[in-house]
């Protein structure tokens, strides 16, 4: 081998780079664990501890396994990545299904599943654990790994920033780590969708800022010279989850060696800052990143083009733009500014064009291919996905006029509305784009089995449609009794009693999701079986192993 | 300056500059001149060249 070759690999600077952050944070995280105040804090010192002393230990094995090869070969794309996020995204989604539909059996049967021995199993514990579970955990490895496939795809490039991509990915398993541990001990900022305390915070920001890198660089060094519509989605929701989290984080540790920290804000401006963040969590990372998804996955499976590339570049702006506004349809009737309620409200509705014009763009998409939706079930799959997003982002603007959310606020038909959402929209189009991803990249002629995505789709489906009509039922009835006057003027209902009328409709939001976890337990031996090459036994018969002579007649 | 003024302020060049925005992104997307990269961007994650699902462009 020639000197320069050998030079030339000798040192990879990305791994010196990821080895000098290790590095920090282990010396950091051993002086947290040597001061800490809390136990909890001493918890997840130690945590950093070991996942930092971990990463270097596997990157210093890895360079010295990698001495002397080429280690990122420009002519391969990055693929190793995407399959460690399929896994991850799975592994997850599992996780956060299962903790969903313990807190829904905790709600309809308290006597059965509360357990007063082990306090981290309380309903206020497991309820944050469940939702950053399903959208942080499950959501963001599933817009993790399709961005970095998508990305070198459109852009005909390998992956930028050498190891740096997988600084990425174990990174924010950390983090998702970190928060859900902290939730079950009682760390928490009490911010929905932002419970994480501080040092997550921060360990959340470096992660996500190499992310923004990764993604800029894979960007900047394309073969092509379109920035494919995809990837602007996928470059808003990575820029603007930055913006929100740092801003919505800000705050004062009380100690710099323990878990607790005082927001810098308060009052209605903390709840609007929340609010901007909370709603443009869904705007953005619940929906930018996954209108992305469609944007690939679909025309790519249907083999069709993108039905108007003109409509999907308003969709774009306009979405992003109308977005970021729509928050304070959070806080009506409360001390925020008539007008600020108003505009939000009126962005909300405004919402309604953009959602709808990429609603139209994604099922248009299969003009000349409908015929895929009877013989292709994950093409079913991604279809009924843009269908529930039509259908959710008709229901949120309704419920963000203010006379209307003067019925539905803090009540079940919020969570039926943010769920049709997420497992209709957010969750099937996941699922679509697993399955295409696992059959694409362990090379496979078709799926293990038809069947079972056949049988995914419609327990899940049916498992969507009881949960959803569930939560409208009880939802409006438990807004009207608390809102019913008997004669005299007082309230007609006691609020337990608003509670008990809605049992029945529990049992059925909880069997809605047992189905839906049912599904996705199906879906992941589909894909253990398609990713090992597996061909089922009634096919193998299918197959004569020689011609089998037939006597003439 | 006072709230009434900030929110004033807000209120109004808000719409103009929204207004402006989306005349701007209206004008990109319909601008006839870009019709032809448009058309070939939207075959973009189905077209077959030089096997780009498999490996990157040299």
């Amino acid at each position: 081998m020639s000197a320069s070759v050998s030079r030339e690999q000798s040192l990879d600077s990305s791994a010196v780079g990821v080895g000098l952050v290790l590095l920090a944070v282990l010396i950091l995280a051993v002086n947290g664990a040597a001061h800490a105040v809390d136990w909890a804090f001493r918890a997840h010192a130690w945590m950093f501890v070991i996942a930092a002393f971990a990463g270097i230990a596997g990157l210093w094995l890895w360079h010295e396994d990698s001495w002397g090869r080429p280690r990122f070969d420009a002519t391969e794309y990055e693929d190793g990545i995407i399959k460690a996020g399929i896994a991850a995204t799975m592994f997850w989604g599992i996780a956060g299904f299962t903790v969903g539909l313990l807190i829904a059996l905790q709600l309809t049967w308290p006597n059965l599943f509360y357990f007063p021995d082990l306090g981290w199993t309380n309903f206020g514990r497991l309820r944050p654990l469940h939702t950053s579970a399903v959208i942080f955990a499950f959501g963001g490895n599933a817009l993790i790994a399709t961005s970095f496939y998508v990305v070198q795809r459109t852009c005909r490039t390998r992956l930028a920033g050498g190891i740096w991509p997988w600084f990425v990915f174990w990174g924010y398993q950390l983090f998702i780590v970190i928060a859900g541990t902290g939730y079950l001990m009682g760390v928490t900022q009490s911010k929905e969708y932002a419970e994480p305390e501080w040092y997550a915070d921060i360990w959340l920001t470096i992660v996500w800022v190499a992310y923004l890198a990764v993604f800029m660089a894979t960007i900047l060094r394309r073969k092509e010279p379109h920035i494919y519509v995809a990837n602007w989605f996928y470059l808003a929701f990575i820029v603007t989850i930055a913006l929100l989290h740092v801003v919505n984080n800000i705050s004062l540790p009380a100690s710099l060696a323990g878990a607790k920290s005082y927001a810098a804000s308060s009052g209605v401006q903390s709840a609007l800052i929340q609010w901007w963040y909370g709603h443009n969590a869904v705007g953005f990372f619940l929906t930018a990143g996954f209108l992305a998804m469609v944007y690939y996955f679909i025309p790519k499976r249907v083999e069709r083009p993108v039905w108007s590339y003109r409509l999907s570049i308003v969709h774009f702006w306009s979405l992003i733009f109308i977005y970021i506004w729509a928050g304070p349809h959070h806080l009506h009737y409360t001390a925020l500014p008539q007008w600020a309620q108003t505009l939000g409200m009126t962005f909300s509705i405004m919402l309604w064009m953009p959602s709808w014009g990429g609603m139209i763009n994604g099922l248009m998409t299969l003009s000349g291919a409908w015929d895929k939706l009877r013989t292709d079930p994950v093409v079913r799959m991604l279809v009924v996905s843009v269908a529930f997003y039509g259908m959710a982002t008709f229901e949120g603007p309704a419920m963000s006029i203010r006379e209307v959310n003067a019925l539905s606020h803090y009540t079940d038909w919020g969570i039926g509305h943010v769920h049709s959402g997420a497992l209709g929209w957010v969750g099937f189009v996941t699922f679509g784009a697993m399955y295409c991803l696992t059959q694409w990249l362990w090379k496979r002629e078709k799926l293990y089995s038809n069947a079972m995505v056949e049988w995914h789709f419609w327990i899940a489906t049916i498992g969507i449609v009881l949960y959803i009509t569930s939560m409208w039922v009880s939802g409006i009835m438990e807004g009207l009794m608390w809102r019913a006057y008997n004669e005299f003027g007082f309230l007609e209902y006691s609020f337990v009693e608003t509670v008990s009328a809605k049992h029945i409709s529990y049992i059925i939001r909880a069997l809605g999701g047992g189905l839906y976890l049912s599904g996705a337990l199906i879906m992941i031996y589909n894909l253990v079986r398609t990713a090992r090459g597996d061909v089922p036994a009634d096919e193998r018969k299918r197959i004569p192993a020689a011609p089998v002579l037939q006597p003439a007649e | 300056m006072t709230y009434e003024d900030w929110s004033h302020f807000a209120q109004n060049w808000g719409t103009v500059y929204f207004v402006a925005i989306f005349a701007t992104a209206l004008g990109y997307a319909l601008w006839p001149r870009n019709g032809a990269a448009f058309r070939r961007a939207a075959r973009l994650p189905i077209s077959e060249k030089e096997g780009s699902d498999d490996r990157p462009l040299a």
